[in-house]
């Protein structure tokens, strides 16, 4: 149904896009809806314009909450004391949103193409559905229900029913059996091999940072494929597997050897992961600060030798730094620029992680 | 684009606007249409109304709402405009008992509209005049261009905060109105003193009101004002707005569009400054409308559980329904049993304070404005805003009783933490929240400033610094109203600065003795 607001809304779409009036994209903004994935806070996305307004500087004053809680105690979802009283008619209400929906309004949101697995991984896998229902079959399959029904409307029409002594007797013709198809799906194996950095420079807020860039890449992947694996590798000079948990907790200290990382990849790819029946992803977690020029180069080698040819994607992704020269980007961008599964990115602060998500996957790799 | 108001709930409308008048609600005949969630979103884009002049920013509330709704995060129950008569919005799938708790509701608010102080000079015709604005934005895009005309839109989007809530009160003595406030009389067929226009049909416009007219007009009219004052502005002028609308040079179809925009700006003021008192008061009544007269016994729990889903607080964020509420209550229950006045002030025994007056408070059912307390709401709701109310209302056992506190920004993690319970502390941080809808206030100082026609705007700093980044920006957009070196005088760490665009850079500087004053100061 047209809406006289739809034209409304077609052109903030085409100004958000930057199609039309490119003056007002230095004003664009991402708020927040908040939605809930399991015990996890997620936000979906909302862009807006904010036309700039004389208004009060940072919120250090505070403002006025209600319920428990002593001095000191965190006050959750916070911060909007100057809307306090603005809000429209209407509350906010928390809701679970699973982890698939998630994807789906990650990909809306950032308008990523679905993943077309490599040609020669698409395995079709046979599986029988039971989807059907047919008068013919083993007595094991007899839907109970139906021919119940069956018999009954029989006999009620053939005036043999007395609802007084219910009494149904099945006869060979009401007898409904299941059916089952055999339904042809492409199946497709994926792996993620999740490589971070975790050399001194790595502090919790550049671990903050790759926590919710895995998610993302995490949840989107899941939704693309259906059985995934994730390996989890961190390194400083050496490189360790490690599970999920520690991949995240875990601190270290000491120099960077990235090559290390790429060479555990390496081993677990080829004893466990057979290029052709896999679609493997590597995404590298660093602050981009590696030990020496020439690891870089074995690093480089690597890649395009080893770990390019058979992998869909290998995504680095840079987070800033207060220290080190983040110089690792740049060798990759010099030597690798040519590849197309190398795709880079930089994230500086948690609202780069969109526009890197989007980088990573708006390929459709 | 409405369905028909299905009988059932028409009937329920007459019943329940029967016995919101036997309570002493007074309101404008209203009208209730049912609308889609789609158009229910579309309405609540455009502020409540069904035509708005063409804008993206429509389209971006739009899309939020949709998302919100889609994604289940959020629902608008109602939508009412004050207008006479008022429309209210239902949503079509609402359950039946939802229905009447809104039309409870909506009788409320349309008696605040009608009856509080603060509502007293808004246009009651406000949806033809927002569909007649809509129609002149509309010409003025096929004449000019959309591109041109949001540009222009957008660039008085900027300052329309930069108004006067109270100049609408203002009241002069014949001898001492200047042209520029001879406001509003209600003869239709006089011109308007703001734009100079005369009313006309929008065929006859450029007839009746010949744009070199008007433009002559305008400039005989700001020459004789600059000659009539020295200081120009006269004094330091709050309404920012009016002041470009009169000395900004502006094509005549752009000072129509700022015309436009002051309007809704200056219609949309009371319903901030009574946010909370306005939805308090509108609660106050559902509830008891509902829980006392229509409500069924099996319409029970879902009453119950959307009724304490409009009230629930979230941490971090005070729900004006619930503050609203709690606070009208609190003022009849302590007009009921007399706690007030010097006598209960000056007691300072707990237990006598706690006592006070339990024997004088009504028993039974109260209908209508028979106990002091409800005579009292009354009152409060015709003469107060959130402000004033909280001002005079605010107690120390009300802040206990609602468990609130104050809190803020811990400079050492950057979280929001809980800091004291402190009644004064919280007090004064809610008024100031709610001071000025949150905003700086902006006034200007001088219209001619070191004699070169550059404008001079001014922070009046009450306790927290301008946002600069903002600040600049918003420079920018009055430099392309003003069409001179704009700058703004703000306080930030305690210093004064001069921030300045004259068109290509942006400065700023420490105000010291070299630096010029304006004409004005406060």
């Amino acid at each position: 149904m047209g809406l006289q607001i739809d034209k409304d809304h077609q052109r903030f779409r085409k100004i958000v896009k930057g199609k039309i009036r490119k003056d007002l994209r230095k004003f664009l903004t991402r708020s927040e809806l908040i939605g809930r994935e399991g015990k996890k806070y997620i936000s979906i996305p909302v862009q807006g314009i904010d036309t700039p307004h004389f208004r009060y500087g940072d919120n250090s004053d505070g403002g006025v909450g209600k319920g428990d809680g002593q001095p000191g105690d965190k006050v959750d979802g916070g911060g909007d004391s100057g809307q306090g009283g603005s809000q429209e008619g209407q509350h906010i209400l928390e809701v679970d949103v699973s982890l698939e929906e998630l994807a789906e309004i990650l990909g809306e949101e950032l308008q990523l193409p679905r993943i077309e697995p490599k040609g020669k991984h698409r395995i079709t896998a046979d599986r029988d559905k039971y989807s059907g229902i047919r008068q013919t079959g083993p007595e094991s399959l007899r839907h109970f229900k139906r021919t119940f029904r069956r018999a009954l409307r029989r006999q009620i029409m053939s005036g043999l029913y007395n609802p007084a002594a219910p009494r149904i007797i099945f006869e060979r013709r009401d007898k409904m059996f299941r059916s089952w198809k055999t339904v042809l799906s492409p199946q497709s194996n994926a792996v993620i091999i999740y490589m971070m950095d975790v050399s001194g420079s790595m502090g919790d807020e550049q671990k903050e940072l790759v926590r919710l860039e895995a998610f993302w890449i995490d949840a989107w992947l899941r939704k693309n494929y259906q059985g995934i694996e994730s390996r989890y590798i961190v390194h400083d000079v050496r490189a360790g597997e490690v599970d999920r948990e520690t991949f995240f907790r875990i601190r270290e200290d000491g120099g960077t050897r990235i090559s290390s990382a790429f060479r555990l990849a390496k081993d677990i790819i080829e004893n466990n992961y057979a290029p052709s029946e896999w679609n493997i992803y590597l995404f590298h977690f660093s602050d981009g600060d590696n030990s020496s020029e020439s690891d870089s180069r074995d690093c480089c080698n690597m890649l395009t030798e080893n770990l390019l040819p058979c992998v869909n994607m290998f995504g680095y992704c840079q987070v800033a730094s207060a220290y080190g020269s983040g110089n690792f980007i740049n060798v990759v961008h010099e030597h690798l620029n040519d590849e197309e599964a190398v795709i880079t990115s930089r994230v500086n602060t948690k609202d780069d992680i969109y526009d890197s998500i989007k980088t990573f996957f708006s390929a459709g790799r | 684009m409405n369905q028909p108001l299905p009988k059932a709930i028409a009937e329920q409308a007459e019943i329940i606007a029967e016995h919101a008048r036997r309570e002493g609600l007074d309101f404008y005949p209203t009208i209730f249409e049912m609308l889609s969630s789609e158009q229910m979103s579309q309405v609540a884009a455009y502020g409540g109304f069904p035509k708005r002049y063409p804008h993206w920013r429509f389209g971006m509330e739009y899309e939020k709402l949709r998302k919100q709704h889609v994604y289940g995060l959020g629902r608008i129950y109602e939508m009412v405009i004050n207008n006479d008569p008022c429309y209210a919005y239902l949503l079509n799938d609402n359950m039946f008992v939802d229905h009447k708790t809104v039309i409870a509701h909506v009788y409320g608010h349309c008696d605040f509209f009608k009856n509080n102080y603060w509502f007293s000079q808004t246009n009651r015709r406000m949806i033809d005049e927002m569909a007649n604005h809509g129609t002149r934005v509309q010409r003025y895009i096929e004449r000019y261009g959309q591109e041109r005309v949001e540009e222009v839109i957008d660039t008085f989007l900027s300052f329309e905060n930069l108004i006067d809530p109270h100049s609408m009160f203002m009241r002069r003595r014949a001898s001492e109105q200047s042209a520029e406030q001879k406001r509003q009389t209600d003869d239709e067929n006089k011109k308007n003193p703001i734009d100079g226009r005369y009313p006309a049909k929008p065929y006859m416009d450029r007839y009746i009101n010949p744009p070199e007219q008007l433009r002559a007009d305008r400039e005989a009219h700001a020459k004789e004002a600059s000659e009539a004052q020295m200081n120009f502005p006269e004094k330091p002028q709050r309404d920012v707005m009016l002041f470009l609308l009169h000395n900004a040079p502006l094509e005549d179809w752009e000072a129509d569009i700022l015309s436009i925009i002051r309007q809704e700006a200056y219609y949309y003021a009371p319903q901030g400054q009574t946010k909370i008192m306005n939805e308090g008061w509108a609660s106050y009544w559902h509830s008891t409308i509902m829980t006392n007269y229509v409500l069924e016994a099996s319409e029970l729990i879902d009453y119950c559980e959307h009724h304490s889903g409009t009230l629930a607080t979230s941490p971090g964020r005070l729900n004006p329904y619930k503050l609203g509420i709690e606070l009208l209550r609190d003022v009849e229950h302590r007009w009921n049993t007399g706690r007030h006045g010097s006598d209960y002030d000056s007691c300072d025994d707990m237990a006598t304070r706690r006592e006070w007056g339990k024997d004088k408070a009504p028993k039974g059912r109260v209908v209508g404005k028979g106990s002091p307390g409800r005579e009292k709401i009354y009152e409060v709701r015709a003469l107060y805003n959130d402000v004033t109310f909280l001002d005079e209302f605010l107690t120390p056992e009300f802040v206990d009783e609602q468990n609130l506190y104050h809190y803020r920004q811990d400079p050492a993690t950057g979280k929001m933490v809980v800091v004291n319970r402190d009644f004064d502390q919280i007090k004064r941080q809610m008024l100031f929240m709610l001071t000025n809808h949150a905003q700086p206030y902006i006034y200007v100082m001088d219209g001619n400033y070191k004699n070169r026609g550059e404008l001079y705007l001014a922070h009046s700093h009450t306790g927290m610094d301008i946002e600069i980044k903002f600040a600049v920006a918003t420079l920018k957009q009055i430099y392309k109203v003003w069409k001179r070196p704009v700058h703004l005088h703000g306080r930030i760490d305690d210093d004064p600065i001069l921030f300045s665009f004259d068109g290509e850079q942006s400065t700023q500087q420490h105000i010291d003795e070299a630096v010029p004053a304006p004409a004005n100061a406060f």
